[in-house]
Formats: structure tokens, sequence, C-alpha cells
């Protein structure tokens, strides 16, 4: 329990570094962009919106640092995360509504990617020199195509060339959600593609991690002594493969938030409507506390992932468990 | 303190130490497959089209003044925008500010993981404990969506200067480069010659620059091409969410115009397919290059690369039993030398010996 309670300190303090970077950042910056924002809105905020501006961003107020620092935690302890301005509705609210998609969307797709990347790492890495190194230098390939161009290129071939997919949202219009066969059929198709997108750019990551670990493992002493024993290679594999699957669970936090930003923008790319989508909204209309809210956000999902993540290496790994 | 710095350059050069002798001669020896090649190649050919790009682009790339949505063609190359701008000059532009932000966040990412990563790993104790935490921090940080809040307050002179953008890029990613190294340092750190040096009572500077350091090249160079590609794409993702100026042509900028007037449902493909096939190639070179990289440092990924006929050319057995790992190095001796080498073989792993572990079959 001491790996699991040190990273849940490490994520705290990662929470902690995230929120007060957003505290300063607005602070620090040179040429005020705060007022220059309240500027470009007049006319469309009112006087509460500005007050609560003020408030988050310590804008007019003359108070230390440190007393806006204490009513910056106050504000988000309440979760309050401020008011977006272009939507006129609070940042929470919002984000309530998009976060699910998002989750959805990309959750999905990194266990399919992660699942399928593992298992071809694992025949690649045990029948290494074969035919089947040739998947290497198009996995290299795939991994360092941006994901958002991997989505175009899928979006004209199988959306609007071949029309086998939707190319847009996240369910046909009009129709209602719910849990019936249509609404549930037109969700799959309309998320099949940009979950192929993040499978096919995620999945190399995976692949490669895990081969060369096979191929580390497949030397170890306990491969061949199950190999003197004359177990079956199906057998051999199962136990190599389940020593050399833990660097790639333990590196998951590593790989997960580059995930996390390539999906962001495949959203775009399919205007699919979670927050990736949410966020060029707020950029270009410079919403700051929407920006500000989509990053605290995401930070902590991401954080909370990670947790899982560790969670089922530590049950996985009994070396965890024994040094307390 | 001069006086210092001048003996101390000396001392590797011709002095009698022979330690510094060995990384120089296998630094030279990349392994020289396929791969390697391909990457060297792919990335030599996009740094001569960052410097010339500029110089050889046929038209102004935000000239408008061409008709637009033009397929490709003699004149226009990869034809025209829906602005009427010609593409093939955009691309050509927009090669020097992705390579230079690449460049720059990969020199500073790198400075900083070796000078955060080797001091956490050979100091140790509480300075190691808060600059591993520092790393993890950053670590956990989602990169993308921190440097789009820092971007996004950055004045439209911030975001025109490529410079600027690589060293914010660089902060969000030096911390993968210095956990490795702060993990390479501690298992070289416990090696006698670190030892010797402290014994005879070098300073730790000097111990951490001069005989740490040198051991740690094959990796800080990997970690500098893997931030390179990391800031690559941070820097091109920046541009497609439209956060660096548009008077700076990129090859993310384009993507961002070709989506926002929805080229991939007109099927306008050459807009878009080539700078994001650009972008792609750039990254498999430098994902090659540190492939060559990886195998260097782990001999045991090296027969990877060696295809079945090249197995059997080198005399290797077709499917490898009990575990042991064929490395193949060019042969320069016997191959009687090598067969004795195999019962044997980690004891005879020396400095350009072949080795060969042939396996007997004794299922």
């Amino acid at each position: 329990m001491y790996t699991l309670t040190r990273r849940i300190g490490l994520y705290l303090v990662t929470a902690w570094v995230a929120i007060t970077i957003n505290f300063l950042l607005p602070r620090m910056m040179p040429g005020n962009p705060i007022q220059t924002m309240i500027g470009k809105q007049t006319g469309r905020v009112t006087p509460e919106m500005l007050r609560a501006i003020e408030l988050q961003f310590g804008v007019g107020l003359h108070q230390s640092l440190w007393a806006q620092y204490v009513t910056y935690w106050d504000q988000l302890l309440h979760g309050n995360l401020g008011q977006s301005i272009t939507l006129s509705a609070p940042v929470s609210t919002v984000l309530g509504a998009t976060l699910p998609w998002t989750i959805g969307l990309i959750g999905a797709a990194t266990v399919i990617s992660f699942a399928l990347g593992t298992l071809v790492g694992t025949l690649l890495g045990w029948r290494r020199g074969t035919w089947l190194d040739v998947v290497l230098p198009g996995s290299t390939f795939f991994q360092a195509v941006p994901y958002f161009f991997l989505g175009t290129v899928l979006l004209l071939i199988f959306g609007s060339t071949l029309g086998w997919f939707p190319v847009l949202g996240a369910y046909e219009q009009g129709l209602t959600p719910g849990w019936n066969i249509t609404f549930i059929a037109s969700l799959l198709s309309h998320a099949a593609l940009p979950a192929i997108t993040i499978v096919l750019s995620s999945i190399a990551g995976w692949i490669m991690g895990m081969r060369n670990m096979m191929v580390t493992t497949m030397d170890e002493d306990f491969v061949l002594v199950a190999r003197a024993k004359g177990l079956p290679g199906r057998k051999v594999v199962g136990y190599a493969a389940r020593n050399a699957v833990l660097p790639s669970i333990a590196n998951f936090s590593l790989a997960i938030s580059l995930v996390v930003a390539g999906a962001l923008l495949v959203e775009l790319v399919f205007n699919y409507p979670g927050v990736g989508n949410l966020l060029l909204q707020a950029v270009l209309n410079q919403d700051y506390p929407l920006i500000q809210g989509i990053f605290l956000v995401i930070t902590f999902t991401v954080l909370a992932a990670n947790l899982v993540a560790d969670s089922v290496y530590v049950l996985l790994d009994p070396r965890t468990r024994q040094e307390a | 303190m001069s006086i210092d710095v001048g003996t101390l350059t000396e001392v590797p050069v011709g002095g009698p130490a022979p330690e510094p002798v060995i990384p120089k001669v296998r630094a030279v020896r990349l392994p020289r497959s396929p791969k390697v090649i391909a990457g060297v190649v792919i990335v030599v050919v996009f740094a001569v089209f960052t410097v010339i790009g500029p110089w050889i682009a046929p038209y102004d790339p935000s000239y408008a003044g061409f008709s637009p949505n033009l397929h490709p063609s003699s004149v226009h190359w990869l034809g025209t925008t829906t602005l009427g701008q010609d593409i093939w000059s955009q691309l050509l532009n927009g090669a020097r500010a992705t390579m230079v932000v690449g460049f720059v966040a990969g020199i500073v990412a790198t400075m900083l993981s070796v000078v955060i990563g080797i001091t956490a790993g050979y100091l140790g104790g509480t300075a190691d404990e808060g600059l591993s935490l520092l790393s993890n921090v950053f670590l956990a940080i989602p990169g993308l969506p921190l440097l789009i809040v820092i971007d996004s307050y950055l004045p439209a002179g911030g975001r025109s200067n490529t410079v600027l953008i690589g060293i914010v890029i660089s902060l969000t990613g030096w911390a993968f480069g210095a956990r490795v190294l702060r993990a390479q340092t501690l298992s070289v750190r416990k090696r006698d010659f670190v030892e010797a040096a402290r014994i005879v009572g070098e300073s730790r500077s000097r111990i951490i620059f001069f005989e740490v350091f040198p051991n740690l090249i094959a990796i800080v160079a990997a970690s500098f091409l893997f931030t390179m590609l990391y800031a690559i794409g941070a820097y091109v993702a920046l541009a497609y969410l439209g956060l660096t100026s548009t008077d700076i042509w990129n090859w993310g900028t384009m993507m961002y115009w070709a989506q926002a007037n929805n080229a991939p449902l007109t099927h306008a493909w050459w807009w878009f397919v080539p700078p994001g096939m650009c972008i792609a190639l750039v990254g498999t070179g430098l994902a090659l290059l540190n492939f060559g990289i990886d195998e260097f440092i782990n001999p045991r990924l090296r027969a990877a690369g060696v295809s079945r006929r090249g197995a059997r050319k080198a005399g290797l057995p077709r499917h490898t039993k009990l575990g042991l790992t064929p490395v193949v190095r060019p042969a320069d001796s016997s191959p009687g030398s090598a067969g004795s080498a195999g019962s044997l073989a980690p004891a005879t792993f020396g400095q350009g010996d072949v080795i060969r572990m042939t396996t007997k079959d004794t299922r």
C-alpha cells in the first residue's frame, strides 16, 4: 500500500501545482490580458459577470496576492470554476454537459488501444525476426502522424468520399438521447471514426513498449525453466507476457496525457461535442475562465485515470505490496 | 578558475586516463541498419528544406491573388487554397518555423533534463526527492492543455516569436528525459571509476560532467530526439488550434486554415495532406534515429532488425531456442572462435568481439 499512498501524494501535489499555475498565470502575464478581454466584451458582460471575473482573476480589486489566493481556493472548493463569458453560463455547468462525451470516447478508445496493442506487441516480441516485424516501421509512422491529421484523412476517405460513416456530431440530429437501439446505434456509428483515429494513432506506443519488454523478458531464467520443463509455447508466452506487461501499465501515466492531448484535437476534426471542441471555442473567443476551467478538469481527469492505472499495477505486481 | 578549465578540457583529449576513449570509439559505431539510414536521410532532407525553403519558394505564401481552389498543376505544384494562395510556397516556408521550434525546444528541454536528472541521480537524498517530485509533477500534468493556457495569455508579439514558443514548449517537455537520465545516473554512479574519481578527490561538478555525463550521451541524444518530436507535435497542435500567429507560416497553421475552410469535406486533399505528411515524415525520421540509439543502448533489441535471410547468412539458428539472444556484429574473426564463444558468450563479451550465441537445440 506504500506505493499507492506515495502515488496519491504525488497526484495531490500535482493537482495543487496545476491549481496554483492556473491562479498565477493570468496575474503574472505581461500586458494584462484579462483587462483586455473585459474591454473586448463590453456590452455583452453584465455587472454580475464582471464582478465574478474580477473575483476570479483579481482584476481591479486592490487585494494582496495571498488574499486573492484564499478567495480562489474558496471558490474552487465550492465547485465554482467561474463564469464562461461567451456562453453566459457557469463553467462547471458547461463542462458537466461536455465532459461525459470526451470521457466516453477517449476512455473507450484508450482501453481498446491498450488491449489490442499489448496483444500485438506480445506476438511481435515472441515471433521476433519473422515477417511480423514489418508492422514495426508502419507503426512508427502512425505514431508520428498527428492525431488530427489522421482524423482528417479518415474523414475524407471514409466519411465524405465513401460515406461509410457519418461526418459530424455525436448522434443523428433530431434523435432524443435515451436507452433505445436507434439512438445507441447512431451513437456508435458517430463515435466509430473518431475512436478508430485515436486507436490507430496511439496503438503504436503500446505495441513498441510491449514488444521490447517481451524481447527482454523472453531471455529471463524463468522462461528458460518453463521451456525446459516442456510447457507448451502458448503457456510460456503467457508467463512471459504477464511479466512484460507490467512496465506498460506503469508507463500508462506517461502515455495518457499525450493520448488525451491528441484526442482532444480529434474532436475538432469530427465536430464531436466534447471538451476539445469547447476548448477551441474558448480559445477563439478568448474566454479565459472557460480555458482555465477546462485545463483544471482535464488535469483532474488525467490524474484520476493515472490513479486507476496505479491501482491496477499494485493489484498485479505483488512486489509493490511487500515493501511497507 | 580559467586555468582549471583549460586543464580539464586537456585531460580527456590527450591524457593518460583510459576511460574517455571507450565512449569515443563506441559513439561512432551507430548500428548501420536500414532503419537508421532511412532516419538520417529523412532528417537531413528536412533540415535542408528548413534552411533553403523560404528562398526557393516560388511565391509569397501569404499572397492571395491566384485563382482559388486550383488542383495541383505545373504552375502551382500543390494547388491553391480557397483564398488563392500557393500551397507549395506555404509548405516550403512552413518548414522553417516548425523545425526551429522543435530544435529550440529540444535543446532547451534536454539541457533542463540533463541538469535536473543527473543532479537528482547523483546527489540522492533530499535533493533527489525534491527534483524527482518536480519532474513527476510535470509528467503528470497534461502538457498540451497547459501549453494552451499559457499560450492563450501570450500577447500577439509573443505568439509570432518562434524561439519563445519553443522555450515555452520545452517547459512542458523536459520531465521525461530527466526521469530517464536520473535512473541511468543511479546505475553509473555506483561504478568503480566514479568511486575512484571520488576517492582521488575530484570535485562534485567535475565528476558529474566529466565522469558521469559522457556515459549518458546516448541517452541524452535519445531524449533530445524524443523531445524534438514532442515539440513539433505540440507546436503543430497549437497552430492547428489557431494559437500561433497567422503571420508565421508553419505546417499546423496550414492545417488550421484547411480545417477552417472545410477542406476535408470539399475533397481539397492537396491542402492538408502535404503539411500532414511532412509532419509525419519528420516524426518518423526522428523516431527511426531514436531506434538506432535504442538498439545501441540495448543490444538485445538489435537482432530484431535481422531478417531471416540475414540471420541464416550470419549463421544464426532459425528459431532461437532456450531464450538466448543472438546479437550480430560485423564479423572479423573466423567462425571457429565464434563457435567456442557459444557456451561462454557473456564472459567473452568484449569490445569489437564477434558475439554469436550459437544455441544448441536441446528440446
